[in-house]
């Protein structure tokens, strides 16, 4: 597969304050991203996602280190030509309206006057804003915004959109919506780097990921060679058997309406509950095996560090 | 292209601020004054007129270029509009270069505007249309150009208020700064005189532009002043314009 984007020991500190000081936000970081993929950049706040992006894009100005797009130096114009981009909590103009806004950065893509109506039209239809062509972005929801702005990183029919935390500060309705969009995009053939820290979504529509702690990358690979699927413990919700019975069986979480919550360890343990729960004549009411998440993971990490 | 899809964008932008039709309206306000002092005025009131309204012209120009421009660029950055245009296949000299034609092209419909009530106001008194005059406001324009330039450069890298004061100080030295003419020849040869002979040549000079005394009074002009005070105001307003693109290519966009 054709690499796309290939970071290499990139370095960035800023020197903020009245007296500035200089604080390292990048330290050495290396990534590739390659086509057709969602790469998903994972990091708590703070971490330095933001930074990398912004290198990636030449809204700041790395100290050391490489970024290359589609084989281009990262400034280069052809480089930005294939590439699309939604900043986190997009701020646009919001005297124009949707339409009137999509057309002005139609024309910092140099497309011509027919083709740009086609085009947002299609992108309206495609994020589901057909209805609000003629409102101001001013009376948008922030769903909406995220949606626009997305609708603006796809104007120029890009290869690579990185994506800045897009369902940072959405309802679970919205995170489904904009969800569904990029795995449509990714159907396209396009390739997705999108930012986050809902780990949820990442793990349900990424296929690799890079864990990014303190500006470093902590770890990276296919989501499936980090977590493991080995079952960790099992949840045993039960009822009609006395909580002095279940001792030594496995770790008592809660109870609640005669029902017992109980966390498992070990496989012939859970045998053990089932028989107990047998021949008490109780009941089983969910039974459900928790193998590692990518919150397990990044958690132990984050907390490692 | 791109540079005049933010320039009509930034036109647009500015167009909108409530600040400008303010300052229009005291410019208009000032210009109607004018009619009151002219009153006052023993001997010719035309002339009262057409000096005080010129002068509106320049002065609320000036305050226009000053308090929009200097908010142009560092609003972008502060509300963050700014990542997603950079990102796009765009130079960051377009931009700037974007938001400079963006504000004169404001500014040239405010002066258009504030030009229109002065003719208007000078006609009831002459009943002629007095062309002569756009000489005037044309050398204005070229002032209020250069102005913008230096609100621009501020704006690359200062808040707007710190940018407003420095623009106006700018206005203010440059308004002035031909009395060291003056200072040369009457100090003794020394450090005073060589300070102020490398200031006089290094600060600029927009008296350059006020034909306002020649023009109200219809004295002659030589070409050659008008050919200078043109080239002046060209060139100064690129070397401005390059120094902020020099400081706007290396900014980071926290």
């Amino acid at each position: 597969m054709a690499t796309v984007l290939k970071i290499e020991n990139l370095h960035k500190s800023f020197s903020l304050g009245f007296i500035p000081k200089k604080k390292k936000i990048l330290n050495g970081i290396s990534l590739s991203v390659e086509k057709g993929e969602i790469f998903g950049y994972l990091g708590p706040n703070g971490a330095g996602k933001t930074t990398t992006i912004k290198c990636i894009l030449g809204l700041i100005f790395p100290e050391k280190g490489k970024i290359e797009l589609f084989g281009h130096p990262y400034l280069s114009l052809k480089a930005k030509e294939k590439t699309g981009f939604l900043p986190e909590n997009p701020y646009f103009y919001d005297h124009l309206t949707a339409s009137e806004f999509l057309y002005f950065y139609s024309q910092l893509f140099l497309i011509n006057k027919k083709e740009r109506e086609e085009k947002i039209e299609s992108l309206l239809r495609l994020v589901d804003l057909e209805l609000s062509a003629d409102l101001q972005l001013r009376k948008f929801s922030r769903g909406m915004l995220q949606r626009i702005g997305l609708a603006q990183a796809l104007l120029n029919n890009p290869s690579l959109v990185l994506l800045d935390e897009p369902l940072g500060g959405l309802d679970p309705l919205g995170r489904k919506e904009i969800r569904d969009v990029i795995v449509r995009l990714k159907e396209e053939g396009k390739t997705i780097f999108l930012s986050s820290h809902i780990l949820q979504d990442i793990e349900m529509i990424c296929d690799r990921v890079a864990i990014i702690v303190n500006g470093k990358i902590i770890n990276q690979g296919a989501l499936q060679d980090l977590v493991s699927e080995k079952i960790l413990f099992t949840e045993v919700i039960l009822s009609g058997v006395e909580d002095k019975e279940l001792e030594g069986l496995g770790e008592y979480l809660s109870g609640q309406a005669g029902r017992t919550l109980l966390k498992v360890f070990k496989e012939e343990n859970v045998e053990k509950v089932l028989e107990l729960v047998h021949s008490r004549k109780g009941k089983i009411h969910s039974l459900i095996p928790r193998t590692e998440t990518l919150e397990d993971l990044f958690v132990g990490i984050v907390k490692q560090r | 292209m791109k540079i005049r899809a933010i320039a009509l964008n930034t036109f647009k932008e500015a167009i909108r601020d409530r600040i400008l039709y303010l300052l229009l309206f005291f410019a208009a306000v000032c210009i109607i004054f004018s009619r009151l002092l002219a009153l006052l005025t023993v001997g010719d009131r035309v002339k009262i007129i057409k000096d005080v309204g010129l002068s509106s012209l320049s002065i609320f120009g000036a305050l226009m270029a000053i308090l929009i421009g200097t908010g142009l660029v560092y609003k972008e950055i502060d509300k963050k509009t700014i990542y997603t245009i950079i990102s796009k296949p765009i130079h960051r000299y377009q931009f700037l270069l974007g938001k400079f034609f963006g504000l004169v092209l404001t500014l040239f419909i405010m002066l258009l505007l504030m030009s229109f009530i002065f003719l208007a106001l000078v006609f009831f008194h002459t009943f002629k249309i007095e062309w002569e005059m756009l000489i005037a406001i044309l050398f204005i324009f070229v002032e209020l150009c250069l102005i913008t330039s230096v609100a621009l450069l501020f704006s690359c890298f200062s808040t707007p208020i710190l940018s407003s004061i420095f623009s106006l100080a700018f206005y203010l030295i440059g308004h002035t700064a031909w009395g060291l003419e003056t200072l040369i020849k009457k100090v003794k040869p020394g450090f005073g005189k060589t300070l102020a002979q490398v200031l006089y040549h290094f600060l600029p000079d927009l008296e350059n532009f006020n034909f306002k005394t020649e023009i109200v009074h219809h004295l002659s002009i030589p070409s050659e002043v008008f050919l200078f005070s043109i080239l002046y105001g060209i060139f100064y307003t690129l070397f401005i314009l390059a120094l902020a693109i020099l400081v706007f290519r290396k900014r980071d966009f926290i």
